[in-house]
């Protein structure tokens, strides 16, 4: 669990995880698109979450495709948020995403 | 390459190859951490797999690939919802490798439909599944989330989600 955290507190590395949610099974190439970041930079940051297991790399022929791997981030929820909490919460969260953000 | 979107999931569970195993194929385990759902198939390339919730058919697949304890696959036909029952199967692939005292289980689903509503649906049911999976293996017991209780909740949630990504999607143009 210390990966996952030391993983995510990092505002580029969790870009990287935006993208990917955006848009999953994407390669080295196009994740480095309209991004201010080196290629070695991405290359390295992608391990990082790789090793935490936030990133998994699928091999399709000679392309590497990365893909969001959630299953860690739901295991921490899991940790602290109770059964009966889950309705409640996602209440919540609809509400600040309809707030903030009408055109959603 | 195959088209449209395709899920990848990756957990490692301590417990042996052989049990994980066991825990995806054989329905008096499956029913105790994947939402109460029992799984039955005689397990032979070409068979029907079909996966029961409170007696009631919920999908059912056909076997593509048997090699136990390395590599399960199924196609995957939702079948509890008359908008999911339209589309043509999915694929779902579990491959288990020995990783460090743990397994390195991969979900890999993928050949859904452009614009499948399925898809829409069930993003985000995978990790409840595997986590309450995990449970299980490591603990004896899957999580309440993805308990027998929670199954309904759960399709109701799915059909909402559907509707929902259909809408937006028609909002979008």
């Amino acid at each position: 669990m210390d990966a996952v955290f030391k993983a995510l507190a990092d505002s580029s590395r969790r870009k990287l995880l935006d993208r990917l949610h955006a848009r999953n099974g994407q390669t080295l190439g196009e994740l480095c698109e309209r991004l201010d970041m080196t290629r070695q930079a991405v290359s390295k940051h992608l391990a990082v979450l790789e090793g935490a297991n936030l990133v998994v790399a699928v091999r399709r022929g000679r392309e590497k495709l990365h893909y969001l791997n959630p299953v860690p981030i739901h295991e921490i929820a899991e940790r602290w948020i109770d059964k009966y909490e889950h309705t409640r919460l996602q209440a919540l969260s609809d509400l600040k995403k309809k707030l903030e953000n009408r055109n959603d | 390459m195959t088209s449209g979107p395709t899920f990848v999931y990756v957990t490692y569970i301590a417990t042996t190859p052989e049990r994980l195993w066991q825990a995806l194929t054989d329905g008096a385990f499956t029913s105790q951490y994947w939402f109460g759902t029992r799984i039955e198939s005689d397990w032979r390339v070409g068979s029907r797999v079909t996966f029961w919730r409170d007696g009631a058919l919920s999908d059912s697949g056909e076997v593509l690939e048997y090699t136990p304890p390395r590599r399960l696959s199924y196609t995957w036909h939702v079948e509890f919802h008359e908008e999911f029952r339209r589309e043509k199967p999915s694929r779902v692939t579990f491959e288990l490798e020995p990783a460090v005292d743990a397994v390195k289980l991969t979900i890999v689903h993928d050949q859904f439909e452009p614009g499948s509503k399925v898809f829409a649906a069930i993003n985000g049911g995978w990790p409840k599944v595997l986590a309450s999976l995990k449970s299980f293996l490591e603990t004896g017991r899957g999580l309440a989330v993805a308990g027998c209780e929670a199954a309904k909740p759960a399709q109701d949630e799915a059909i909402a989600r559907a509707q929902r990504g259909a809408a937006s999607a028609r909002a979008r143009g």
